[in-house]
């Protein structure tokens, strides 16, 4: 399909790869930034008019469910990665917890090529760590490495066991850049629980999960980490506590990154009091203590990534009994405007940690050499465009097959107008031009 | 008062009083030989039964049918329920049926508010998971104000698995709010660590509490084998927590003991205990009917009710 050329004038251009904060024309062809200064020839370009918008690197979300193969009453690739487009994405990485499971090369591949048929967002598939997400025998970790997967989960579960954990880990050594990313939860402590241990769970009857299920095992982990040497990352981190353990072990020199979602950083168990099945997510929203630990350690940078851990589930699934409803809030299509609206609007944290968050360093742990910036000529033209002050509510429908989100009446402050994808857009004026 | 009764935090102490003043002129309805008033003639009340219970139930049942309200009963073993339709879609029926109320009891927590987004009718909550049945809490508040003459200042204690005892959570809650003494008492294991942010003690130590009780109210021990993670035997829970014939001499003279049935005669409570004359477990019982009667009434006696409270 050949791009036009665009020519997206006066936005606010906010590029943490190359330190750039200032007013710029941006000009697109053949699918790469040709140009970026004041003042530019709009000659033979679309131009679309930014003043007042924020342009920035495309998204990359870190933490994903597209739910193909095996689960597309939720979601397809299709309807995930508009839902992504919509959200200013234009990387995903699709969680293994797929049926087959990605856990060979050739799943890696469907999920890769379906992405790539729907064209609306580039996919790069997560790969399990061991084989069907049992715990026990290492994945062809190898294969799909020279399929071009760099991180590795067994997301939905934790690696029960430290040896595996460590076997996966140092084997993992032969390859570049490769990441093992933990869904930290130690089973005995959190079985059976619906939401965070406390209070409230006390109170409302509901079996509670502790925040030591989560801690134990970060813990567990940034010891196998350092006995190895491996390159280690922490999904969705919910409890403070966790985050002061990620930031001795950085200081440390432990190879840890860590990551959380926009959920974490604006519920709390406060708001499961009525029973709303859309706040049941694992880990479990826990207190405003938490929650504040969280918001710090995004803006220290001890929490390097915002992924989103869109967790779609159909109507029929989440309307259930709270304790027979499975877990999970899509996020895609809010990520955004939730983290703009609860850390950067209170000034808890400046708007380029925000992006450098959801952008370049995801980019970077997914090995997505395209995207996250610098927005500078010759790099593809993976960008997005948000109006910081458009105020909107989150009503259904939603792009994403399901609409079990956490947001749902909540209003939010800032939308993502334009979405390009190597220079094409797949949304324009907030609308999927697909 | 509210619409509907899910949980104790739904009543004020005020509606706490008025609930027990209607349930008292009710009570005289069981001893008539025709038992029954018009109150809610040609209203539709619908027991909801998706866990066994025959004593709620029929406490229930009864309560409506002596109010003169038509009553349905649907539980899980023979209706749509157990052919795995979902709640929602049960509560659609329902509604589309015109019940006035729905009785709930249900195995997950919530699953009464649950209900509320789907049913215009007013929901009671007639037990849900490890949450609350505040019915239970309301009859008990019943009982010992008739037997004791008030509720504030009280001295109960609450024996047993707190933890997983929607009885407690209510009986706490609403004793609280009338201004009572409530001590937990139990294995540590079984006690919310939290629970002195409901405004009661916590103790472990029944020999050192009995004396200075007007109330021992004794949960049900649940001898499901997961509950043994909890504590090492039934042996050893009888010996530190049970109400032993032992121990029973300790309760002041005039002491209540309760029980929410159904009992395990010989494990949390002995069998003599249960029979002895300050146990009012079976008027807990005939309460049940009065209180239900009253919050039947008084919920649905909202609307068109004109004639209900002339005949009352």
């Amino acid at each position: 399909m050949p791009e036009p050329k665009l020519l997206l004038r006066g936005a606010r251009v906010v590029d943490p790869a190359s330190g750039r904060d200032e007013v710029a024309d941006v000009r697109v062809e053949r699918g790469r930034i040709t140009a970026v200064g004041a003042g530019l020839d709009p000659a033979g370009a679309e131009v679309m008019d930014c003043d007042g918008l924020v342009l920035a690197p495309g998204l990359v979300d870190l933490h994903t469910h597209l739910r193909e193969p095996g689960f597309d009453h939720k979601e397809t690739i299709e309807t995930g990665t508009r839902a992504a487009a919509l959200g200013g994405f234009t990387a995903v990485a699709p969680m293994a917890n797929t049926d087959p499971v990605t856990d060979n090369a050739a799943v890696v591949h469907e999920v890769r090529d379906l992405g790539a048929q729907a064209g609306l967002c580039d996919v790069f598939p997560v790969g399990a760590i061991t084989k069907g997400l049992e715990g026990e025998s290492l994945a062809e970790i190898g294969e799909m490495v020279a399929a071009g997967v760099r991180v590795f989960s067994d997301d939905g579960r934790c690696v029960p066991s430290a040896r595996v954990l460590r076997n996966a880990l140092t084997y993992a050594r032969a390859f570049e850049d490769v990441v093992l990313a933990e869904h930290c939860e130690d089973a005995s402590l959190a079985e059976g629980g619906q939401m965070h241990e406390g209070y409230h769970s006390y109170s409302l009857g509901l079996r509670g999960q502790p925040s030591e299920a989560e801690e134990i095992v970060v813990a567990r982990d940034l010891a196998v980490a350092r006995l190895t040497g491996g390159r280690i990352h922490l999904c969705h981190l919910s409890s403070a506590r966790s985050v002061e353990l990620v930031r001795r072990a950085k200081a440390e020199g432990i190879r840890v990154t860590a990551e959380v979602t926009p959920h974490h950083l604006t519920f709390t168990d406060d708001d499961l009091v009525t029973y709303d099945t859309n706040f049941k997510v694992n880990p479990p929203l826990r207190t405003a203590d938490d929650r504040d630990g969280l918001r710090a350690g995004v803006a220290d940078g001890t929490i390097d990534v915002i992924a989103t851990d869109h967790a779609p589930h159909a109507v029929e699934e989440k309307e259930a009994e709270f304790d027979g409803s499975p877990p999970g809030t899509i996020g895609l299509e809010t990520a955004l405007a939730a983290v703009l609206t609860e850390l950067v609007e209170p000034g808890i944290v400046p708007l380029a940690r925000v992006i450098d968050a959801m952008s370049p360093l995801p980019a970077r742990i997914l090995g997505a050499a395209g995207h996250g910036g610098p927005i500078e000529p010759g790099r593809p033209a993976n960008l997005v465009v948000f109006d910081p002050a458009a105020e909107w509510t989150v009503e259904v429908p939603f792009a994403s097959r399901s609409r079990n989100s956490a947001f749902l009446g909540r209003t939010l402050r800032g939308r993502v107008v334009h979405t390009v994808l190597r220079g094409a857009l797949t949304v324009a004026n907030g609308k999927p031009t697909r | 008062m509210n619409k509907h009764l899910l949980s104790m935090h739904d009543v004020t102490a005020e509606d706490v009083v008025r609930i027990l003043d209607t349930a008292e002129s009710f009570r005289e309805v069981g001893t008539r030989v025709i038992k029954k008033v018009p109150a809610l003639r040609g209203r539709t009340v619908v027991n909801l039964f998706y866990e066994s219970s025959t004593r709620t139930r029929i406490s229930f049942e009864l309560a409506a049918k002596r109010l003169s309200a038509d009553v349905i009963n649907f539980s899980t073993g023979g209706s749509s329920v157990s052919k795995g339709e979902s709640l929602k879609d049960t509560a659609l029926t329902l509604q589309a049926m015109g019940a006035d109320a729905v009785v709930i009891r249900h195995s997950s927590s919530g699953s009464p508010y649950q209900l509320t987004k789907w049913v215009k009718a007013s929901v009671l909550n007639a037990g849900d998971g490890t949450h609350e049945h505040p019915t239970q809490a309301l009859l008990d508040l019943y009982t010992m104000r008739e037997k004791l003459g008030r509720l504030e200042g009280l001295r109960v204690a609450i024996v047993g698995d707190v933890l997983h005892s929607r009885v407690a959570r209510s009986l706490s809650f609403g004793l609280v709010k009338m201004g009572a003494d409530v001590t937990l008492i139990g294995p540590p294991t079984l006690i919310p660590p939290d629970a002195p942010s409901w405004g009661v003690q916590v103790s472990y130590d029944v020999d050192g509490a009995l004396p200075k009780l007007d109330v021992c109210y004794v949960l049900r021990v649940q001898r499901e084998r997961q509950r043994l993670e909890y504590f090492p035997s039934v042996r050893e829970y009888s010996r530190l927590f049970g109400l032993t014939r032992g121990r029973v001499g300790a309760l002041p003279e005039g002491a209540l003991i309760m029980h929410p049935g159904p009992m395990n005669r010989g494990v949390e409570i002995d069998s003599d205990v249960a029979d002895l004359p300050q146990s009012v477990i079976e008027e807990q019982v005939t309460n049940g009917i009065a209180i239900r009667m009253s919050l039947l009434y008084l919920l649905l006696g909202g609307s068109g009710s004109e004639e209900a409270s002339a005949d009352a």
